[in-house]
C-alpha cells in the first residue's frame, strides 16, 4: 500500500498550476487527497507529477453576490459546512455536506475535489445537480469554461472536464427571498459513508402556502446524479398524496444499477421513498419559515 | 524534497520523498510509533493525528504537504515520563481500549472534538469518532471515556484538550 514514485509541485497561482498541467499529460491535480491518495496507495493512479493546489489563495473562500454564492474549489468541506453564508444562502449544500465522509476527511477534502472526481454517490455533486450550480474550469490556454451539471457529469467518475484543466470555483444560485425549504436523505451502510441511494430536494412557497417551485435530484443509484423534473408539484399544497403521486410518476423511468451493496430494484424503491422524505422535509422546513 | 515539519512543537527540516505519507514520515523517519498504520488508504482512522488542531488521517497526507503545518501526535500529549493526559486517563478508567490498535487515533479524535466543544452530547461524540474503526470495544466505553474526559476538563484546572506540555 505504498504509492509509486512521482514528483510534487506546489504552485502559488492558477497560471503556474495550469502551466505544469499543460506541460505534462500525466500530471494530476492534488486537492484534499482524500480520494486521490488512496488511489495512489493502491496504485490505481500513477501520475508523473502531483500539482498541489491547496495553497493557491485565489482558489479558497466563499463569496456572496446579489444572486449567487461562489465557492473556491479548494475550500475545505469542513469550512463550507461551518459557513454561515452557505447555511443561510445555499441550505441544501449545507445539509448535503453533513453526509460527506467523516470529520477528519472533511478537514482535508475540498468542495471542488469532490465535483472534479464525479463519484455518482457523492453528495456535493448531487447538491450541484439539484440546484443547477455552474462548474467553472480554467483550461490549458487560461480561458475560463463554464459547465452545467448535466453536461459535466457523464458517467461514474467520468466528466467532461477539459484536458489539463483546473476547476477553480462553483457558482451556486442564492436561495429565494420567499420561504425556501430543503431536504436531504440517504441510505448508507455506515454513518457518513458513500450512499446506496440519496435524494436532495428544495421547495419555494407562494404567499398563499402553495408550491411555487420544486426541485429534486437523485444520487447513488446510477452512473451520475440526476435532476428530476418534479414541476408537477407547482401550485399544490405539497400534501403527502401530492408528493407521492408526483414522485412515483417522475421516477417511473429512473435507471438504477445493481452492485455488491444493493440491487437495482432496491435502489429504485429506496430512491422513491427517499425522494418523498426529502420533499416532505423541504415542505416542513419552508412552512416553518412561512410561520 | 526539503520539508519543514513541526511535530509536537519541535521544528526540523528533513528530506522527504514526495510519495512518502506523513504517517510513514512520523513512524519510520522520526520514530514516533504511537501513530498506528492500519489500512493505509483512509478507511480505518488508526493513523489520525492533529494538524493545526484538527483530526486528520496521516496516511492521506503526503509528508511534503505537511510543510509548515503544526502536527501533534500522541507522544506530544504529555511530557513523556509515563504520565497520562486527561483523555488517556479517562480511556484507562472506563476500559475504552482492549488491544489498543485504534486507541491513539481515538484519543486524538477526542482531543479535536473537546478543543471546540467542551460539553459534547453522545451524538456529537459518536459523530467525532465515526471515522475511527474499533474492532474490540463495541465503542460504548470509548464514548463513556470521552464523556468522562470532557467532564473532568470542564471541572478541573489542568490542561485543556489540545494544550500541550512543552
Ligand atoms: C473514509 C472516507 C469516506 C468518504 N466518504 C465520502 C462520502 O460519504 N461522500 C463523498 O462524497 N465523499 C466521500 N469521501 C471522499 C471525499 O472525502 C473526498 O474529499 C472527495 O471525493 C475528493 O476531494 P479531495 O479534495 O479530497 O480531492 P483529491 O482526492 O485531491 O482529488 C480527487 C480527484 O479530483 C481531481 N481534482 C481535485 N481538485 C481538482 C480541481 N480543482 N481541478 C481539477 N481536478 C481536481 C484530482 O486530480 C483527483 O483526480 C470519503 C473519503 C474517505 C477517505
Ligand atoms: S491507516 Fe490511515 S485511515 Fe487507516
Ligand atoms: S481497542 Fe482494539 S481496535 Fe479498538
Amino acid at each position: 500500500m505504498k504509492p509509486a514514485q512521482f514528483d510534487y509541485a506546489r504552485p502559488k497561482t492558477v497560471e503556474e498550476a495550469c502551466g505544469i498541467l499543460a506541460a505534462d499529460m500525466d500530471a494530476r491535480v492534488l486537492a484534499g487527497g482524500q480520494t486521490l491518495v488512496p488511489m495512489l496507495a493502491m496504485r490505481l493512479s500513477r501520475p508523473s507529477v502531483l500539482v498541489d493546489i491547496t495553497r493557491i489563495a485565489g482558489l479558497q473562500g466563499i463569496a456572496c453576490s446579489d444572486d449567487t454564492v461562489e465557492i473556491g474549489a479548494v475550500t475545505r468541506q469542513a469550512a463550507a459546512l461551518a459557513s454561515e453564508v452557505i447555511r443561510a444562502e445555499v441550505p441544501l449544500l449545507a445539509k448535503a455536506l453533513r453526509h460527506v465522509g467523516h470529520p477528519p476527511t472533511r478537514c482535508r477534502g475540498t468542495v471542488g475535489g469532490s465535483v472534479a472526481h464525479g463519484d455518482p454517490s457523492a453528495e456535493i455533486p448531487l447538491a450541484v445537480t439539484v440546484l443547477g450550480a455552474e462548474i467553472v474550469f480554467v483550461g490549458e490556454d487560461g480561458e475560463e469554461e463554464r459547465f452545467a451539471p448535466e453536461d459535466f457529469f457523464i458517467g461514474p467518475m467520468l466528466t467532461t472536464a477539459p484536458m489539463g484543466g483546473l476547476l477553480t470555483r462553483l457558482v451556486f444560485p442564492r436561495r429565494a427571498a420567499a420561504p425556501t425549504g430543503t431536504g436531504f436523505r440517504e441510505v448508507a451502510s455506515r454513518r457518513s459513508d458513500y450512499a446506496f441511494a440519496s435524494a436532495g430536494a428544495q421547495v419555494v412557497l407562494n404567499a398563499d402556502g402553495t408550491c411555487a417551485e420544486a426541485r429534486l435530484g437523485i444520487g447513488s443509484v446510477g452512473d451520475t446524479p440526476v435532476a428530476v423534473d418534479i414541476s408537477g408539484l407547482s401550485g399544490t399544497r405539497l400534501t403527502a398524496q401530492d408528493i407521492r403521486g408526483a414522485v412515483v410518476e417522475a421516477l417511473s423511468d429512473l435507471e438504477t444499477v445493481d452492485d455488491l451493496h444493493a440491487t437495482a430494484s432496491y435502489r429504485k424503491r429506496a430512491a422513491v421513498r427517499l425522494a418523498e422524505l426529502a420533499l416532505a422535509e423541504a415542505r416542513d422546513d419552508a412552512l416553518e419559515q412561512a410561520g | 524534497m526539503k520539508t519543514e515539519l513541526t511535530v509536537n512543537g519541535q521544528t526540523r527540516v528533513i528530506d522527504v520523498e514526495p510519495r512518502t505519507t506523513l504517517l510513514d514520515v512520523l513512524r519510520d523517519g522520526l520514530g514516533l510509533t504511537a501513530t498506528h498504520a492500519g489500512c493505509e488508504h483512509g478507511v480505518c482512522g488508526a493513523c489520525t493525528v492533529l494538524v493545526d488542531g484538527e483530526a486528520v488521517r496521516s496516511c492521506l497526507i503526503l509528508g511534503v504537504q505537511a510543510d509548515g503545518l503544526d502536527i501533534r501526535t500522541v507522544e506530544g500529549l504529555t511530557s513523556g515520563d509515563g504520565a497520562l493526559d486527561i483523555v488517556q486517563d479517562a480511556f484507562c478508567e472506563t476500559h475504552g481500549l482492549q488491544c489498543g490498535y485504534c486507541t491513539s487515533g481515538m484519543i486524538l479524535a477526542a482531543h479535536a472534538l473537546l478543543r471546540v466543544n467542551a460539553a459534547p452530547d453522545e451524538e456529537e461524540i459518536r459523530e467525532a469518532i465515526s471515522g475511527n474503526i474499533c474492532r474490540c470495544t463495541g465503542y460504548q466505553q470509548i464514548v463513556e471515556a470521552i464523556q468522562l474526559a470532557a467532564e473532568r476538563i470542564r471541572t478541573s484546572n489542568t490542561l485543556k484538550a489540545g494544550e500541550v506540555v512543552k
